[in-house]
């Protein structure tokens, strides 16, 4: 179905080629599933499918691709569409239309299919997708899992035989996220289309893909997953699992794993006893209203110095709200918030963000200057501290940013550590951070949670909002679990995880809730 | 009647129908009464969209204007009358601006006649204001030729992009003080302008590259000679609409280029679109469709303009001393105005749009 034939591609003006010499071949009826670290090529590479690479993006391309017997080189993504779907990150800035059923009909509507076959098509792909309810609601409404949903069930009424789906739940909640790749895997089964996927959460994918193509160093590998995966540069926790212990056949399921750790004796593990909780930030009763809206009721928060307090939740459940209020900029209805007897609200900005310091969800917001060097020479002068304070932290955090490079050159996870040290020059008491991971691969991960932890042991309270189970289970001492509003649950990290299925990280529901990462496996096997 | 949407089309008609009669007549009563079979369509078969929820911004702007227009009588003055209401200190003016006086004696003229140029102004607003919101604006754009579909579609995107950048300032402001900074003016512009813009160019570049992948801009098959008609076409079009425009504005050409002209001018651009159309090959889903309401929307619209514009002089344009008097005619006008709201079927009930 899909054929490349010695391809590589180079952006413009770049000294390297982004993929060199590619060889590759997906069968029709096929699931393949993309991986590789971020910025190793795979959008590039899932854009050639349908020619958004080279003809969208420019740049260079040598070699051939054929999909369904029409070369990519001289067709237009607009002339590939009735043959190719392709699915983006975020849905909401894909949608053209702004009512679920136009947007469902617009790809028909450019393609010139008759009415009488548009509509039917249209009721037919509600009901595979499940969101006939939602039919003429507007797409701003929806919730992100229904959102993307559109936009799969916008590509599909235009009869495609290949669907190409870019990291479809990075923008989404675990649940949402389970929505979507279920729907997928019903696509599968259902239309006997040929899919390719680049997913982070690959253990949702795997158990059904045929094929899977790991993007690493400008080349690209493909083959079965049971044998890829034991070479793969990432691999979902399970996977790593199965290989620091060598089991055989490698598990590629949570339930694969449960069965060959029947097995397994390890020792018993003494959890490490948390640092004692000394009370640094303490927010009593916090309430936040949008007009006739709750989105914080009356929420009870304690961070310690040298903690690291995770706090989870659906999407829209109030997380950010509560981390804004909490820092005195967001709207609060009631309630006290205390950083040694302080309320960061009654201070002066300059001075509240000595107390709390926030990281927001979109980090590049606080970014504006064309170099990294005035960025933070800008957040010298403005935290009023030596000169030079920004650059070291910099360099702690992700060492070796070059001066004179451009903010948005940088990667996610050094963009992300140079507004982190803009946020630290002003030397806050307690650092809140709303959705760190988004866009980290696993390193870049590993990384955060090593400068977070040593920001905690620093004397510092650190409080994170994040959908990410397994990063919780890596670097968080409390947790505390937000829905509607509300604060469901709270305690210790591993209680809390351990306590609900949807948030239980892989390893524990592999090897019971003492075990909660794999490296605590790791240490305790050494 | 089954709750379906009138087509946007037929509200635009019956509203410029009213527009039409409103700005033939400065007869207050009139104006109130056509203002007011207005607001009873609105409220009759107004949605609950977003759109839909602006009318009440079109009553404020509508009332601001009033107040404007007889204020400004009052501050410039100058009309003759016997009747002086109050006197008001007169502020003199250097020569240049002779003739021009500024407040002083306030007479009758001056606040009525700014009352009735205020209402008819008023009531335009409205009448506009009134088909915005019974009409989805990107179903009307939805109308445009198929040659013009592509530019359309760009007019749609760029609609909703405002909501989006007056979010992402909203973002970027709250981001700003994060950093503690509190520069104000020129610079501090900058650190809003620059993340926002950035934000606004990543998504315009998504969401192209996402309708180039849905087949947006697919052109037909059309030959070097196809194009060639289709170019002529227009170019001729637009020549004959210039000549027929200039001898409209010009009264010394001969009439013979006015009216001829510009349907001339219409007839050979309209041309130039079916032949552009032809080439894309591209059909519409579910179309609103036209059927006996939107004919009596449309009736109701004519009927009314063209029983105000013939109405007598005297009913139609009082004198500024006299109570002003209504006609028949004019007040068959208004109740004509106001059969929409009875005959139209009822909008799609809101807890299904929501």
């Amino acid at each position: 179905m899909i054929e490349l034939a010695g391809v590589s591609f180079r952006h413009d003006g770049a000294e390297h080629a982004v993929l060199r010499g590619v060889d590759l071949r997906i069968d029709e009826g096929e699931l393949a599933l993309v991986a590789g670290r971020t910025g190793s090529g795979k959008s590039t590479l899932l854009g050639m499918f349908n020619g958004l690479t080279p003809h969208f993006t420019g740049g260079t391309m040598t070699g051939n691709i054929v999909v369904g017997g029409r070369s990519v080189r001289d067709h237009a993504p607009r002339e590939l569409a009735d043959l190719v779907g392709y699915v983006g990150q975020d849905p909401l800035a894909g949608f053209v239309t702004d009512v679920v059923e136009d947007e469902l009909a617009y790809g028909m509507e450019q393609l010139g299919i008759a009415p009488q076959t548009m509509r039917r098509r249209v009721e037919e792909t509600l009901d595979l997708l499940g969101i006939a309810d939602l039919r003429r609601r507007s797409v701003r409404s929806l919730s992100g899992g229904q959102q993307q949903r559109v936009a799969i069930g916008a590509v599909l009424t235009m009869h495609p035989r290949v669907l190409v789906l870019d990291e479809p739940t990075s923008a989404l909640d675990p649940t949402a996220a389970e929505d979507v790749l279920a729907t997928l895997a019903r696509l599968v089964d259902d239309l006997g289309l040929t899919v390719v996927v680049a997913e982070h959460r690959m253990e949702r994918v795997i158990p059904f893909a045929d094929r899977l193509v790991i993007v690493e160093n400008a080349t690209v590998r493909s083959g079965d997953p049971r044998e890829m995966l034991l070479t793969s540069p990432v691999a979902p926790p399970v996977v790593k699992l199965g290989r620091l212990l060598d089991w055989d056949p490698l598990p590629l399921s949570v339930r694969e794993a449960r069965r060959a750790a029947r097995d397994l004796r390890l020792p018993d593990r003494v959890p490490a006893t948390p640092p004692p909780a000394v009370p640094l930030l303490a927010a009593r009763g916090v309430t936040v209203t949008y007009g006739k809206t709750i989105a914080v009721r009356e929420v009870d928060i304690d961070v310690p110095a040298g903690r690291v307090v995770a706090m989870m939740g659906r999407n829209g459940s109030g997380k950010s709200s509560l981390l804004w209020a909490l820092q005195g900029s967001g709207k609060r209805a009631a309630g006290r918030v205390e950083v040694d007897g302080r309320d960061p609200r009654d201070e002066p900005r300059g001075e509240a963000r000595r107390l709390v310091g926030l990281v927001p969800q979109t980090a590049a917001d606080l970014l504006y200057l064309e170099t990294v060097g005035l960025e933070c020479a800008a957040a010298d002068q403005q935290a009023e501290v030596e000169t030079g304070t920004c650059r070291d932290l910099l360099d702690r955090f992700a060492p070796g940013v070059p001066d004179d490079r451009h903010p948005r050159d940088l990667s996610e996870g050094q963009r992300l550590a140079l507004v982190l040290a803009i946020v630290l020059t002003a030397a806050p008491r307690v650092v809140a951070l709303d959705e760190p991971t988004r866009g980290l691969d696993y390193p870049g991960k590993r990384q955060l949670a090593a400068t977070l932890r040593g920001l905690a042991a620093d004397g510092r309270g650190i409080i994170l909002a994040t959908h990410d189970v397994e990063f919780v289970a890596a670097v968080a001492d409390d947790a505390l679990v937000l829905a509607d509003g509300d604060v469901v649950s709270t305690g210790p990290a591993a209680r809390v995880l351990a306590e609900s299925p949807a948030f239980a990280p892989q390893v524990a529901k592999v090897l019971g809730p003492d075990w909660l990462t794999v490296d605590d496996v790791a240490e305790a096997s050494a | 009647m089954t709750p379906r949407d009138l087509h946007p089309a037929a509200w635009w008609m019956w509203a410029l129908g009213l527009t039409t009669a409103a700005s033939s007549t400065i007869n207050p009563f009139v104006l109130l009464l056509i203002i007011l079979a207005v607001c009873l369509v609105v409220v009759a078969r107004r949605t609950e969209a977003p759109w839909a929820l602006s009318f009440r911004l079109y009553l404020y702007l509508a009332a601001l204007v009033v107040v404007l227009r007889v204020m400004f009588r009052v501050v410039f003055g100058g009309a003759d009358d016997t009747v002086v209401l109050f006197h008001l200190p007169s502020i003199p003016l250097p020569e240049v601006a002779a003739g021009i006086q500024l407040l002083g004696p306030v007479t009758r003229y001056d606040v009525v006649s700014g009352l009735y140029d205020g209402l008819r102004l008023a009531t335009i607003i409205l009448c506009v204001g009134a088909a915005n919101t019974l009409a989805n604006p990107k179903r009307l754009l939805k109308l445009l030729p198929s040659a013009l579909y592509e530019a359309g579609t760009a007019v749609i995107v760029a609609l909703s992009l405002f909501p989006q950048l007056a979010e992402s300032v909203t973002r970027v402001r709250r981001a700003r003080h994060l950093r503690g900074d509190a520069g104000r003016g020129v610079s501090a512009m900058r650190r809003i302008v620059v993340p926002v813009m950035e934000d606004a160019l990543d998504r315009s570049l998504f969401l192209a590259a996402g309708m180039d992948a849905r087949g947006y801009g697919r052109t037909g098959t059309a030959t070097p000679a196809q194009r060639r008609v289709t170019g002529v076409f227009l170019l001729a079009g637009l020549i004959g609409l210039c000549i027929g425009v200039y001898g409209l504005l010009d009264h010394t050409t001969p009439r013979l280029l006015v009216w001829p002209m510009i349907g001339l001018g219409v007839l050979l651009a309209a041309g130039g679109f079916v032949s552009a159309g032809r080439r894309v090959a591209r059909t519409r889903y579910r179309p609103d469709p036209w059927r006996l309401a939107e004919f009596v929307t449309v009736g109701c619209g004519v009927a009314a303009a063209v029983l105000v514009m013939t109405a007598d002089i005297d009913i139609a344009y009082p004198a500024l001393d006299v109570l002003p008097q209504l006609s028949v005619p004019v007040l068959l006008a208004v109740m004509i105005g106001v059969v929409p709201a009875f005959v139209t079927p009822p909008p799609v009930p809101a807890e299904e749009l929501r």
